[in-house]
């Protein structure tokens, strides 16, 4: 059992406060990825984990044992970089080997681990030819061989396909899954790219300014964001904001905006009389000439499959993803309609979402 | 008027050639975006026009003028690189100017202050310009770096994937507000890509290369909707179009040599099971950022379909499927009409 867990985790730099209190559990075997924008604290959290930071505060444990003061090298983690430092004076076979003849680990034993990285990673018929040659895929899964070969309780990895283009990035994605999959490893994965963690992880925790907005599945911080920070850092184009000044009652299934009734999940609180803001993602809004709820069009962005189309309303800017096939008028006024089930509401003062029937179904991590 | 005409032009690195006899106009006032995987050969396009490398055939020619031979000080041109490369000692208004005090050039202060506080406020970052560059956030350095270049005005702007050190959200804002520079100003652009997102949202043109060639160069309408080859296709649309063999489909319009069917997400329509048509089984539906993809399988195939958010499908679902204006291509990829229509 190598699960890791962070019990009120704190680092502090001087007066900054990078990390201020995280509590999270990776349970054994799972992909858990730490999204957020740069300076969230995320890598300052991998490198507690990884012991090549001491907490200010907190506990950190690996398979239930108390790892918070024991130096990276007794931790069995290991530790990604970017993956594509491979050294090009050696074969496959002899990269993959390198943690292992740093051990000093017999000459059968790193055959026999190589030979097993290799099999997992689809390469064992390039282990005798030299990196140079290979193609960029191949490369890169050297690197990754050279990762596993060890077999640590846990793999930490820092942005590791940052540098790759979008596509072979995509490319990558998919097969780092997989392998995660093959070798049922615990994973921490940290990067500022949602497409990265929306595909790969089993659940993803966002960070913004040391602390944790939200732990949950992909598609729970997707649909069922708890704050605006999330709603906005999630999804591109992100989630539209209309502000609202009203009252909610437990049971409301319409809110006001602008004079126009908009139908909602049903309401779970009762809340005082107060700016809230409706959020509405981009697919989920549709033109409908019946809706009293009225925008101009500012623009539209052509994607080939659909189209961005940005629409101004009194109370904000509106973002709908529509077929590319329907024509848009840049200037033209339209009405809104948007799939009620799929809204969220949040409180404007701080930006958490209101207890609704979309917000309070489903179980967050 | 051609502001810059690129005319057969081939450069080789050693054995590889990394750009084949390239042929390009770009207009007064125009955004061209090249768009391809790593190694296609676009920023070899790119310096050879800056003039950073020399081609070993074929001509380059700014605003009518054959500048193949000359060194870049001589062309007038504006690079913006990748990595965004300021001036750390020195304040975002210096490192504005700095390009403008070039012995070179020998402009007075009074024009330079003007100059750089309108593309200052051109790219909203008026109220820095106080600020040493070291304390500017990513996005606003990377403003900078475009600013720099706009200050002077060349005939043309070369920028190398100037955004893509720049993370998801950033991009997207500074995609917007480099469209709207380029139109307001009315500057001339080529601008070198390999997300389909920047050259489909941004540019006027997109030149889709491959292997040192310029493969097909169109608006991003055409490029998309009249691929001339089964890679053009590829390259534009997410989730991109689904290349099937043509046995699959049984379709009266398909000329005989068809070997390969693409189908973009839009042309597959899901049914329920009632209707005729090919059946096929969700395999898998999987929840990205900005939409959700269905993974069907068909016979051996796999396709990729946006899903429809009214649709709930789910893992294991048996559908059948219809498939309207489906593309052909032949034996070597290229496109091929349907029987009767255009191409």
């Amino acid at each position: 059992m190598a699960d890791i867990k962070l019990e009120f985790v704190a680092k502090t730099f001087g007066t900054f406060a990078a990390v201020r209190g995280v509590n999270f559990t990776v349970d054994h075997g799972s992909f858990f990825v730490i999204l957020g924008p740069s300076g969230c604290g995320k890598t300052t959290t991998l490198r507690m984990i990884a012991g090549l930071e001491l907490p200010t505060s907190g506990r950190i444990l690996l398979a239930d044992e108390d790892v918070t003061a024991l130096p990276a090298s007794a931790r069995d983690i290991a530790f990604v970089f970017q993956l594509f430092a491979l050294y090009p004076h050696m074969n496959v076979r002899q990269n993959i080997g390198f943690p292992l003849r740093c051990q000093n680990y017999s000459r059968a034993q790193i055959n026999k681990a190589v030979e097993e990285a290799a099999r997992l990673l689809q390469i064992d018929h390039l282990l005798d030819r030299r990196v140079g040659g290979l193609s960029g895929g191949d490369r890169q899964r050297v690197a990754l061989g050279r990762a596993i070969v060890r077999r640590p309780k846990a793999f930490l990895m820092d942005e590791p396909l940052g540098a790759l283009d979008s596509e072979f990035r995509r490319l990558m994605c998919g097969e780092l899954r997989d392998l995660h999959d093959r070798i049922n490893a615990t994973l921490v994965y940290i990067t500022h790219d949602q497409l990265e963690a929306m595909a790969m992880a089993d659940r993803i925790a966002i960070m913004n300014q040391g602390r944790i907005e939200q732990i949950g599945t992909p598609q729970q911080i997707y649909d069922r964001p708890k704050t605006m920070f999330v709603a906005d850092f999630i999804g591109a184009p992100p989630m539209s904001f209309l502000g609202v000044q009203t009252a909610l009652r437990r049971g409301d299934r319409i809110i006001q905006v602008d004079g126009a009734p908009v139908e909602i999940p049903e309401m779970f609180e009762d809340r005082a009389e107060g700016p809230f803001v409706l959020g509405v993602r981009p697919e989920n809004v549709s033109f409908a000439d019946s809706s009293r709820l009225r925008g101009r069009v500012i623009g539209a962005e052509y994607l080939g499959t659909t189209q961005i189309v940005t629409v101004t309303t009194a109370n904000g800017q509106i973002k709908a993803r529509l077929p590319s096939g329907n024509p848009v008028q840049i200037g033209e006024t339209v009405g809104l309609k948007f799939r009620p089930d799929r809204l969220s509401l949040f409180d404007a003062a701080n930006g958490q979402v209101l207890s609704t029937e979309l917000s309070a179904g489903g179980h967050d991590g | 008027m051609a502001e810059i005409s690129l005319v057969d032009v081939s450069k080789r690195f050693g054995v590889v050639e990394a750009v084949r006899g390239l042929s390009l106009s770009i207009a007064d006032g125009e955004f061209v975006a090249l768009l391809g995987p790593t190694g296609a050969g676009k920023t070899t396009t790119l310096r050879l026009i800056a003039g950073l490398e020399r081609p070993e055939r074929g001509r380059v020619i700014i605003r009518g003028q054959d500048v193949t031979e000359k060194v870049p000080a001589e062309r007038d041109v504006a690079f913006v690189f990748q990595q965004y490369s300021l001036y750390p000692h020195l304040t975002v208004y210096d490192n504005l100017a700095f390009p403008l005090r070039s012995p070179a050039r020998r402009m007075d202060e009074g024009f330079i202050r003007r100059r750089v506080q309108q593309v200052a406020e051109l790219l909203h970052i008026a109220q820095k310009l106080g600020n040493r560059a070291t304390t500017l956030s990513g996005g606003e350095m990377q403003r900078v770096a475009i600013g720099r270049a706009l200050v002077r005005e060349p005939a043309v702007y070369l920028m190398d994937e100037p955004l893509s050190s720049l993370d998801a959200k950033l991009r997207a804002e500074l995609r917007l507000e480099l469209k709207r520079i380029q139109r307001e100003l009315g500057t001339t652009i080529l601008y070198v890509t390999h997300d389909q997102i920047e050259a489909m949202t941004m540019a006027d043109r997109i030149g889709v290369m491959s292997e040192g060639m310029l493969v097909q160069l169109g608006t991003p309408r055409e490029i998309y909707e009249r691929p001339r080859s089964a890679y053009v296709a590829s390259r534009l649309g997410t989730p991109s179009i689904n290349l099937v063999p043509a046995e699959l489909l049984a379709d009266d319009l398909m000329p005989p040599e068809v070997r390969t069917v693409g189908l973009r997400t839009e042309h597959i329509r899901i049914c329920s099971t009632e209707h005729a048509g090919p059946r096929a089984r969700v395999h898998w539906v999987e929840h990205l950022g900005d939409q959700n993809h269905v993974h069907l399988t068909l016979d051996t195939h796999s396709l990729v379909i946006l899903a429809d958010p009214a649709q709930d499908l789910k893992a294991g679902d048996q559908v059948s499927l219809e498939f309207m204006q489906p593309l052909y291509f032949d034996q070597a990829g290229n496109r091929i009409a349907a029987v009767g229509a255009r191409a």
